[in-house]
């Protein structure tokens, strides 16, 4: 079972009572404090969620793979989110991606649609797809965990301030 | 304006208005008049969704005027006009409105169907030839009915899970499904199991069963039965034969006192499935798998073929007036109190009767049935495992059926019954009749379909045709008198068990006359109270109810609920 702090869960629980009607409306708030706290939505993160739901795992599962925002594999440290949409794909998202896999070092010859996220062997660096990160005159835009940045040329100096 | 009952209202369907009451669903008055109304997702008997888009119809309500505008009046026909809303409605989960018209053709409703069938199609495989649905697939039928003939797109189709195991008996295409989650709702608000969900929602939309679970539950064949297209089929019938190549016969399942409805499919006097029929006064739309699977047996080795008399330890293959005269040649030194009939609460009313003429005929002192009492699942099994224990009571006249079956294993203890005569049961295995016990025995007679340890042991055998092998009538554990049909032959020289009672009754000396089972019925009719009055034709499909009991089915009490809640139609 997914060990989940107690300050955690008490904010969870907190958040379940927002939702007075159904419980079934709390699963993407539990979801995402769950994906902030674990990095991801692991298969125990899923039981968990429907246990503390009253909901079957199924329902959750439906849930978590409906919307791309929530990962079902652990990224590494630094999570980098390459805009791909069609400004910051003209404006050179696909070479940046390129770029940071390089400099990297991650592989990602291995994603799929069911697995979209690369990661880098010593861990530190995890990459994927995004779609409209909502700056687009300044493309291309990435996001590394919850910092944003625009018009992204220096890879070197970007990995650099996440080392 | 004409009159109207306050709970109906006026609706106008293709040109002529009908009343329906209040609430009624727009696609069920459709079909009530004769409109059908293609659709994937609604079911009646499950919650509606509206996810498939297939019954979209065209509806209009009466104009309404602009302030201070003249309203509009009712035509000689007591109705208002109706102005067409040019946005299509599904017909499955809206309801009748007063003065309300509905389209179920035209231009806007074909359009809706073309298109959504051209949606469905974009990413369906098209397998028909290898697909296990072909043939009764209603992607297949609203193809032809509705389809453009011609698909617009040139991309790639979707590629998704294929022969994916969702449980022991259930597999799933994904490639197939249409997504009209029939399935998830089944498992969800009828079997309790809810393991199946859509993942990956999109266009890679694909039916899972959640990752270390399975489709298990004692009802996920009816899975199979609902999905409107070949996603979901059953391990046990995939790939057997082509349905448009099998006869259809309807009768009763017998593996306990529901007695659901079901009906038989066969070819060349083979059974390849069993699937249940609606009868929502038994068994709705569904069958637990166990027993709908429980037929494989009929088409056995182990089926006995020929009568059979025992000489000198061993059986030999004997005609049936051999067999007979033998069986008349060893009571005749024997008294009536010396006799035990054992019976069968498998046998049918018409087969009992018969019974109980032959046990009058040689003065039995002895006439029981074996019980069969297991646990009642809670859903359709009923705790009976016998089909038709209420005939035993009512035909048979034994009041408490199977309680006198230790008065009889005590009387072949003390020598006090010499001989048996066994219809259509299996004293060792199911009756608690030990070999040593009826080795006591001067004389043995069993019949039954399959070889087994009573009629290894028995001096005459006889073998008697199963439940798909007969017609009769049975009554379920509420009292409902219902009809079985014969679907196929017996093997061999297999008689049906009221021609067996028959043909000793008159080997025994006594009268013949009785050709056909309906006239067993008549004259069953004739002479027991309960069924006055009663004709074979009367009984139909679905049956009728013949006593009050006070049992109730519990998954149909559950299904009464959810009608009187609004959630289903029923």
């Amino acid at each position: 079972m997914l060990a989940v702090p107690q300050d955690l869960e008490a904010e969870i629980d907190e958040r379940i009572t927002h939702y007075p009607v159904s419980k079934r409306s709390a699963v993407l708030p539990v979801l995402h404090h769950l994906q902030h706290h674990f990095g991801y939505i692991s298969e125990e993160a899923v039981e968990w969620t429907a246990a503390k739901l009253g909901l079957e795992p199924i329902k959750v599962l439906e849930v978590v793979t409906f919307y791309p925002g929530f990962r079902q594999e652990a990224p590494g440290k630094f999570h980098i989110r390459v805009c791909r949409t069609l400004s910051c794909a003209m404006a050179g998202s696909y070479e940046l991606m390129d770029t940071i896999c390089e400099k990297a070092g991650i592989d990602r010859s291995g994603v799929t649609h069911h697995h979209p996220i690369a990661v880098s062997p010593d861990g530190k660096y995890s990459i994927e797809f995004a779609e409209c990160l909502a700056s687009c005159g300044f493309g291309p835009v990435c996001m590394v965990n919850d910092d944003f940045h625009e018009a992204v040329t220096d890879v070197d100096g970007l990995l650099k301030q996440y080392s | 304006m004409s009159e109207v009952k306050p709970d109906l209202v006026d609706v106008q369907i293709d040109g002529v208005w009908h009343q329906f009451p209040k609430g009624t669903r727009l696609i069920e008055a459709c079909r009530q008049v004769g409109a059908e109304v293609p659709h994937y997702c609604y079911h009646p008997k499950l919650t509606s969704p509206g996810n498939c888009r297939m019954c979209l119809v065209e509806t209009g309500m009466p104009p309404r005027p602009m302030p201070g505008a003249e309203p509009p009046q009712p035509d000689e026909s007591g109705h208002l006009p109706i102005s067409w809303i040019p946005r299509p409605v599904i017909a499955c989960a809206n309801t009748v409105a007063p003065n309300m018209g509905v389209r179920t053709t035209g231009p806007i409703t074909e359009e809706c169907r073309k298109g959504v069938m051209e949606f469905l199609l974009a990413n369906h495989p098209l397998d028909c030839p290898i697909c296990d649905q072909a043939g009764e697939c209603t992607l297949q039928e609203y193809s032809v009915e509705h389809g453009k003939g011609e698909s617009r797109f040139r991309e790639k189709k979707v590629k998704k899970p294929k022969n994916v195991d969702v449980g022991p008996r259930v597999r799933l295409d994904d490639e197939r499904c249409v997504m009209c989650s029939r399935c998830i709702r089944f498992t969800d608000e009828i079997a309790d199991d809810p393991v199946l969900g859509f993942t990956d929602r999109g266009s890679h939309t694909v039916l899972t069963v959640y990752p270390g679970r399975e489709l298990a539950n004692n009802y996920s064949l009816n899975t199979v039965d609902i999905c409107p297209v070949g996603a979901l089929t059953s391990n046990d019938f995939r790939f057997q034969m082509r349905v448009w190549f099998m006869r259809e016969t309807n009768t009763i399942d017998v593996n306990c006192a529901t007695g659901c409805n079901v009906t038989v499919y066969s070819r060349q006097n083979k059974i390849y499935r069993v699937v249940p029929r609606q009868n929502n006064d038994v068994n709705s739309d569904w069958m637990p798998d166990s027993h709908r699977l429980n037929f494989h047996w009929i088409d056995s080795d182990a089926r006995l073929t020929d009568p059979m008399v025992k000489e000198n330890g061993k059986h030999r293959v004997a005609t049936w007036s051999e067999a007979l005269a033998k069986t008349a040649e060893k009571l005749a030194p024997l008294s009536g109190s010396e006799i035990a009939v054992i019976a069968s609460a498998r046998m049918t009313n018409e087969e009992l009767f018969l019974v109980n003429r032959l046990v009058k005929q040689i003065g039995a002192g002895h006439v029981e049935i074996v019980p069969r009492m297991g646990e009642a699942d809670g859903y359709l099994i009923s705790a009976d495992r016998n089909p038709n224990t209420n005939g035993v009571k009512l035909v048979l006249g034994l009041a408490n059926p199977g309680s006198g079956l230790d008065r009889v294993k005590s009387g072949i203890e003390e020598g006090r019954i010499k001989a048996v005569l066994c219809l259509q049961e299996n004293l060792v295995e199911d009756g608690g009749f030990s070999p040593e016990l009826l080795g006591k025995l001067d004389f043995l007679l069993a019949t039954y379909p399959l070889a087994n340890p009573t009629t290894g042991l028995a001096d005459v055998v006889l073998p008697g045709a199963c439940w798909a092998e007969k017609s009769g009538t049975m009554i379920n554990v509420t009292g409902r008198l219902q009809r079985l049909n014969k679907a196929v032959d017996g093997p061999g020289q297999t008689l049906e068990p009221w021609e067996i009672v028959r043909d000793l009754i008159q080997a025994l000396g006594g009268g013949n006359g009785i050709y056909s089972v309906t006239e067993i019925f008549k004259q069953l009719a004739a002479e027991v109270a309960a069924f006055k009055g009663l004709s074979w034709g009367q009984i139909g499909d679905l049956g009728l109810p013949l006593i009050e009991t006070g049992e109730t089915i519990p998954a149909l009490e559950r299904e009464k609920q959810r009608k009187a809640a609004g959630l289903i139609v029923g």
